[in-house]
């Protein structure tokens, strides 16, 4: 420490000796650089009036004792100044801290999902789910039982952030302990219900959609508590109708009963799931409307289901400079032709 | 033979007094001026926390030696209302006045030693040490 603080000395002296006779710009520019350095080895700012008083004082030995005395005035300034930057310092290192803690947390969140590779004959799958901060407040489920039948859900917590993230793992509990019902669209979100108002807290709510699709008899069921409406898209009429479902969003009330659709489905269907994170994509100017979201499908409807879901967040991340306001999931089932 | 001052501190003219008796033990014992200002800006945190939060108190200096070491020693007391939440007001940018980088962590950065006892309606005593180097 002596021993950089005599270097330090002898450099700061050369500087400012340097500059007295040159008065360049170079000079200048070489102490620009000599306070990076001086960052980097946590000298505060008070230690820097400190030494270049006492160099410039070795320099001119004979200086007013106006000027001598000026500097105690600035010294006892600096200290305030060292101080705060002092604290920028551990507040930085404390943020940090937060933000690797946050990145473990968001890879726990992570594998919450499920990750098996859906392999049915006839069936295309895709989903994609990206949080607008580090963790998600979406959630997203499929699962395949034995007799190939399909369940898939999307679910959305009210708010964002960890609040949201630790509410959503609560989901992904709760629906696997009611493995029984998994199949049956309003009878699990009743259950679900039931889980959620108990556990969480009554200012925190849950919408989601389930859906289910028989590849047996071709036939796809769903219901909704208070989500986004989805999307059917018919190939034989080559339209896109909205899956409109009626029921309270989950946690709100212990009783709750939840109405179930079904739909028939003919080759080349598809469904699409998805949370508000999608429909309320805004552009500089404007929300996104629903139809420009199926416009947007549309155009890769020639896809595989994995290719179509990332293009359309691909093309909706650029449509707003690539800053999401809210977690994003897009599902999409299609049976095949 | 050590040397001790007391300062009651009720008012600024306190805070003044007790910042000028630190500054004039921590040159005696040999304090650089930088040094020196730290002390200084630690007596006048410690002082004026007594003066705006327990109204008066008192703020105690001395000379300390340990192991060969030789520093400066600060006692700060009150019978205020005491901290309710230590932990909080160490906790860097909290502050009740707005301050940047000041409060009690600012005190700790300065010194060496910093300890604090604090009872709910009883009052608060803070204890910290400068060691010379």
């Amino acid at each position: 420490m002596e021993k950089t603080k005599l270097s330090m000395y002898q450099l700061y002296k050369d500087m400012l000796d340097n500059y007295l006779q040159s008065k360049s710009e170079h000079a200048l520019y070489a102490a620009q650089q000599f306070s990076k350095e001086m960052m980097e080895k946590d000298m505060s700012p008070e230690e820097m009036v400190s030494l270049h008083m006492s160099v410039f004082q070795e320099m001119v030995p004979d200086l007013p004792e106006e000027v001598v005395d000026s500097f105690d005035l600035l010294l006892e300034v600096m200290i305030g100044y060292g101080l705060a930057y002092r604290e920028h310092q551990s507040l930085r290192d404390r943020q940090q801290q937060l933000e690797s803690e946050l990145n473990v947390a968001a890879e726990m969140q992570q594998t919450l999902l499920p990750d098996e590779h859906i392999d049915a004959k006839g069936i295309d799958f895709g989903v994609i789910s990206v949080p607008a901060g580090k963790m998600s407040g979406d959630y997203y489920h499929y699962i395949q039982d034995e007799h190939g039948c399909i369940g898939v859900a999307v679910a959305d917590v009210i708010g964002k952030g960890v609040p949201a993230a630790m509410c959503m793992s609560m989901i992904k509990y709760a629906m696997e302990s009611i493995p029984e019902q998994r199949l049956q669209p309003a009878a699990l979100l009743e259950s679900l219900n039931r889980v959620v108002e108990r556990n969480i807290d009554s200012n925190m709510f849950i919408t989601m959609v389930y859906g289910s699709y028989d590849p047996r008899d071709h036939r796809f069921y769903y219901a909704g508590a208070g989500h986004e409406p989805g999307f059917y898209y018919s190939a034989s009429k080559d339209t896109f109708e909205e899956l409109t479902t009626k029921g309270l969003v989950l946690g709100l009330s212990q009783k709750v009963t939840y109405e179930e659709y079904v739909k028939d489905v003919q080759p080349g269907d598809f469904f699409v799931l998805l949370s508000d994170g999608v429909t309320e994509c805004r552009t500089e100017e404007d929300f996104i409307e629903r139809e420009q979201i199926t416009e947007m499908i549309r155009k890769y409807q020639h896809l595989p289901a994995q290719d179509i879901v990332n293009r359309v967040y691909r093309e909706l991340e650029k449509m707003q400079d690539f800053q999401l306001r809210d977690d994003f999931t897009l599902l999409i089932l299609k049976r095949d032709v | 033979m050590q040397v001790q001052t007391h300062v009651d501190i009720h008012s600024e003219w306190g805070i003044v007094a007790a910042r000028q008796a630190g500054r004039k033990l921590a040159r005696e014992i040999g304090f650089g001026s930088v040094d020196q200002a730290r002390v200084t800006t630690a007596i006048s945190e410690l002082a004026r926390n007594i003066y705006l939060y327990a109204n008066k108190g008192q703020i105690h200096i001395e000379e300390a030696t340990s192991s060969g070491k030789r520093g400066i020693k600060i006692i700060a007391t009150d019978e205020g209302p005491g901290i309710k939440d230590v932990r909080r007001v160490m906790e860097d940018g909290y502050t009740t006045s707005g301050g940047l980088g000041a409060g009690l962590p600012g005190v700790k950065r300065l010194m060496d030693e910093f300890k604090i006892d604090s009872e709910p309606d009883e009052g608060t005593t803070i204890t910290t040490v400068k060691w010379l180097r």
